[in-house]
C-alpha cells in the first residue's frame, strides 16, 4: 500500500517533469541542435568519400560547391570531411572529459560537504587552491610533454583539471541538505553513509548533478578547442580546434578563404551555446519560480 | 580584514607552490625523454646543442638525488633564471617572456576592466525590460559560448580583409621603429584594436548575462520588496540591487580569470600578437621546453597577482571585510 502510494507519486513527478521539459523553448531548441550535430558526427563521415588528409581536389582550394560541401583547404583538402570527423572529437572531449571532470567533483564535494570537519577542511583548500591554477596552463605544459597525445588522454587531463566547480557546488549543496531530518532520520537508522549519500542526498539534488554535467560538457569543449588551436591537438585524431589552427596557419585569412574556417568555429558556437541553452531551459523545468508565465 | 587577507594570501603562496612543483614535476615524470627530443631535433646546430646538453646535465642534473634537483629548481627560480630559450637561443626564457609580458598587459587590462563595468551596467540596465531581455539575453549566452579564437579569426577576416581598414598581424608595422611619435603611437592602437575588441565582446556577453541574473534575484528578495512597499523610487531600489549584485560578478571576475588568460592566448595566435600565447605557439612548434614551461609560470604568477588586486577591490566594494566581518569566505 505504502509502496503504491510512493509509485504513483514518483510517476506523477516524473510526468510533471517531462511535461514542463517538452514544453521548454530553450531546452527544444538546445536539444535539436545537440541532435543534430550529433547525428551528423556520427553518419558524416560516411557520407563522404575523402580521407581527413588526403588532397582530394588536385586543383586546391575552391568554395563549397556540390562536390566539395564545405569547400577544399589550401592543399585541396575536403573541409567538410574535416568538420564532421572533428565533430566526433568534440563529442568525444565534451563527453568524456565533461563526465570526468562531474564524477570527481561529485565524489570531493560529496566526501566535503557530507564528512565535515578536517577532511573537508583539507579538500576544501584544495579545491580553491586548483580553482586559482589557470586550467589552461596546466593542460598546455603537460600536452608540451608528451610525445603522442590521443584524443582520450586530452579528455582525462580536461576532466581532471576541470573538477573544482563541480566540488564546490556539491559540496555547498550537501552542506544544506545535511542536516535536514530525513537525512538524521537515515541516520539515526543506522545507515551506512554511503547509501545516504545515494539514496537520501543525491536524488535531491540531482538536477543540480545534471547541469554540472551540461557545463562541464560545454567547457570541456572549449578547452580542447583552446589547446588544439595552440598546436597542443591530438596526434591521432583531428578536431574542430585543429582545423581553425591549419586554417590561420597557411593564410585562410589572408587568401579569403572563409569556407575554412566559419564551419568549426560555427558548429562550436552552435553546440556549447545550445548546450547553455538547455541548462538554462533545464534549470525552468526544475525550479519552478523561474518559469516563464 | 587582517583575517580575510591572511586567508587569501595564504592560498596563494600554496598554489604557487603548486604549480612551480607541477613545473618541475612534469618534464621529469612524463613518459618519453624530452632532453633526447630536443637534442635530435636541434641536431643542425651543433654549437646549441654543446652548451645545450650541458645546461640540461647542469639544470636536471639527473645524477643528484631527487630532493636536491627539486631544491636547485626553487633556487634558480628566485635567481630568476628559468633556462634559456632554444627557439631564440641564446636568450634566457626570463628576458624573452619579459619582452611579451607588457603586449598581455596591454591587451588584458582595458579587456578585463572595461568589458567587466560595461557588461555589469549593461546587464543591470538589460533586466526587466522585456525587448532588451529578448534579444540581449540568447546574444549573450552565444557570446559566451563562442571559442575566443573564432571571433577573433572572423573580425580579423571581416575588419582585416574585406574591409582592409584594421592591420591582422604584428603590434605595430614593421616599417616603423619604436619610439615616441604621435605616428608609432597610433599604428600601435591601430594593431591593439581588433585583438582588444575581440577579447572584450566574448567576455562582455559573460558578464551582461551575469548582471541580469543576478538584478533579477536581487528584485526579488525582500529587502527590495520592503524598499517598494515603503515608496522608494525605483531608481533607488535598483541602485540597492546593483551594489549587491556586483559582489558575486566581482568573484566571478577572480574565477574566470583564467579562461579569460587561455582566450588572450590564441587571440595572439590569431593576430600574431607578440603576447605570450604568440610566445607559446612559437616555443610548442619548436619544442622549446625552457620557454613552455617559464610560459607556464608568468602565467600562474600574472593569474595570482590579479586575483590579489581584486581581493583588494573587494575590501573596497564591500563593507563587511572592512568590519572584520565575515563577508567573502572562500
Amino acid at each position: 500500500m505504502n509502496d503504491n502510494i510512493k509509485t504513483t507519486k514518483k510517476e506523477k513527478n516524473r510526468n510533471e517533469f517531462l511535461y514542463f521539459a517538452f514544453r521548454n523553448r530553450k531546452l527544444q531548441i538546445g536539444l535539436i541542435i545537440i541532435l543534430f550535430f550529433l547525428i551528423l558526427a556520427i553518419f558524416g563521415p560516411f557520407m563522404t568519400d575523402h580521407k581527413i588528409y588526403a588532397y582530394a581536389n588536385p586543383t586546391g582550394p575552391t568554395p563549397p560547391n556540390s562536390e566539395y560541401w564545405f569547400g577544399t583547404t589550401f592543399f585541396g583538402q575536403d573541409v567538410f570531411t574535416q568538420v564532421v570527423h572533428g565533430l566526433r572529437s568534440t563529442f568525444v572531449v565534451g563527453i568524456l572529459g565533461g563526465g570526468i571532470g562531474t564524477l570527481i567533483g561529485i565524489i570531493i564535494g560529496f566526501t566535503a560537504g557530507y564528512t565535515g570537519g578536517v577532511l573537508d577542511e583539507i579538500l576544501n583548500a584544495f579545491t580553491n587552491i586548483v580553482l586559482v591554477i589557470p586550467t589552461l596552463a596546466v593542460l598546455l605544459i603537460i600536452a608540451a610533454y608528451l610525445d603522442v597525445r590521443s584524443l582520450f588522454t586530452e579528455s582525462v587531463f580536461i576532466g581532471l583539471t576541470a573538477w573544482p566547480w563541480v566540488a564546490r557546488a556539491v559540496r555547498s549543496q550537501t552542506f544544506s541538505l545535511r542536516s535536514r531530518e530525513f537525512v538524521d532520520l537515515a541516520r539515526l537508522s543506522a545507515v551506512k553513509p554511503i547509501k545516504i549519500i545515494f539514496s537520501e542526498i543525491a536524488p535531491n539534488m540531482m538536477s543540480y548533478l545534471v547541469m554540472s554535467f551540461i557545463l562541464q560538457f560545454g567547457g570541456a569543449i572549449l578547452n580542447a578547442a583552446t589547446l588544439d588551436f595552440i598546436g597542443l591537438g591530438p596526434t591521432n585524431a583531428i578536431s574542430l580546434g585543429m582545423v581553425m589552427q591549419y586554417a590561420v596557419q597557411w593564410g585562410a585569412l589572408q587568401f579569403g578563404m572563409w569556407w575554412w574556417f566559419v564551419p568549426p568555429g560555427l558548429a562550436i558556437t552552435a553546440i556549447v551555446g545550445a548546450l547553455y541553452s538547455m541548462n538554462v531551459g533545464l534549470d525552468e523545468v526544475f525550479n519552478p519560480k523561474l518559469r516563464e508565465t | 580584514m587582517r583575517k580575510y587577507f591572511t586567508r587569501k594570501i595564504l592560498i596563494y603562496l600554496l598554489t604557487f607552490f603548486l604549480a612551480v612543483t607541477i613545473d618541475w614535476m612534469i618534464p621529469r615524470f612524463m613518459p618519453g625523454d624530452p632532453i633526447t627530443n630536443m637534442l635530435t631535433r636541434f641536431s643542425v646546430n651543433t654549437n646549441a646543442i654543446e652548451v645545450m646538453h650541458d645546461y640540461y646535465t647542469k639544470n636536471f642534473g639527473l645524477d643528484l638525488p631527487v630532493w636536491k634537483q627539486y631544491l636547485s629548481f626553487w633556487s634558480n627560480l628566485f635567481q630568476g633564471d628559468l633556462g634559456i630559450s632554444i627557439y631564440l637561443f641564446p636568450k634566457p626564457v626570463t628576458e624573452v617572456i619579459m619582452n611579451a609580458v607588457p603586449y598581455d598587459v596591454a591587451l588584458l587590462l582595458p579587456a578585463i576592466v572595461l568589458s567587466w563595468l560595461a557588461g555589469n551596467h549593461f546587464g543591470a540596465f538589460a533586466a526587466r525590460s522585456k525587448w532588451l531581455d529578448n534579444t540581449i539575453s540568447p546574444l549573450g549566452y552565444i557570446l559566451t559560448a563562442t571559442p575566443y579564437m573564432w571571433l577573433g579569426i572572423l573580425l580579423a577576416w571581416f575588419f582585416g580583409i574585406i574591409l582592409g581598414i584594421f592591420p591582422i598581424a604584428g603590434a605595430y608595422s614593421y616599417s616603423l621603429s619604436p619610439t615616441w611619435s604621435w605616428q608609432f603611437v597610433l599604428d600601435v592602437l591601430h594593431h591593439w584594436f581588433l585583438p582588444f575588441v575581440s577579447l572584450f565582446i566574448v567576455q562582455f556577453g559573460g558578464w551582461a548575462i551575469g548582471m541580469r541574473n543576478l538584478i533579477i534575484y536581487e528584485l526579488e528578495s525582500d529587502y527590495s520588496h520592503y524598499l517598494e512597499a515603503l515608496g522608494a523610487p525605483r531608481s533607488l531600489v535598483r541602485k540597492y540591487a546593483f551594489n549587491n549584485a556586483i559582489l558575486p560578478q566581482l568573484t566571478g571576475l577572480a574565477l574566470q580569470l583564467g579562461v579569460i588568460v587561455a582566450g588572450a592566448l590564441v587571440t595572439e595566435v590569431v593576430f600574431s600578437y607578440p603576447g605570450i600565447g604568440y610566445l607559446l605557439l612559437a616555443a610548442i612548434q619548436n619544442q622549446d621546453y625552457f620557454l613552455i614551461q617559464g610560459c607556464f609560470l608568468f602565467i600562474i604568477i600574472g593569474v595570482l597577482l590579479s586575483n590579489f588586486i581584486i581581493d583588494i577591490v573587494y575590501v573596497l566594494f564591500d563593507p563587511r571585510t572592512r568590519k572584520g566581518m565575515t563577508g567573502e569566505t572562500a
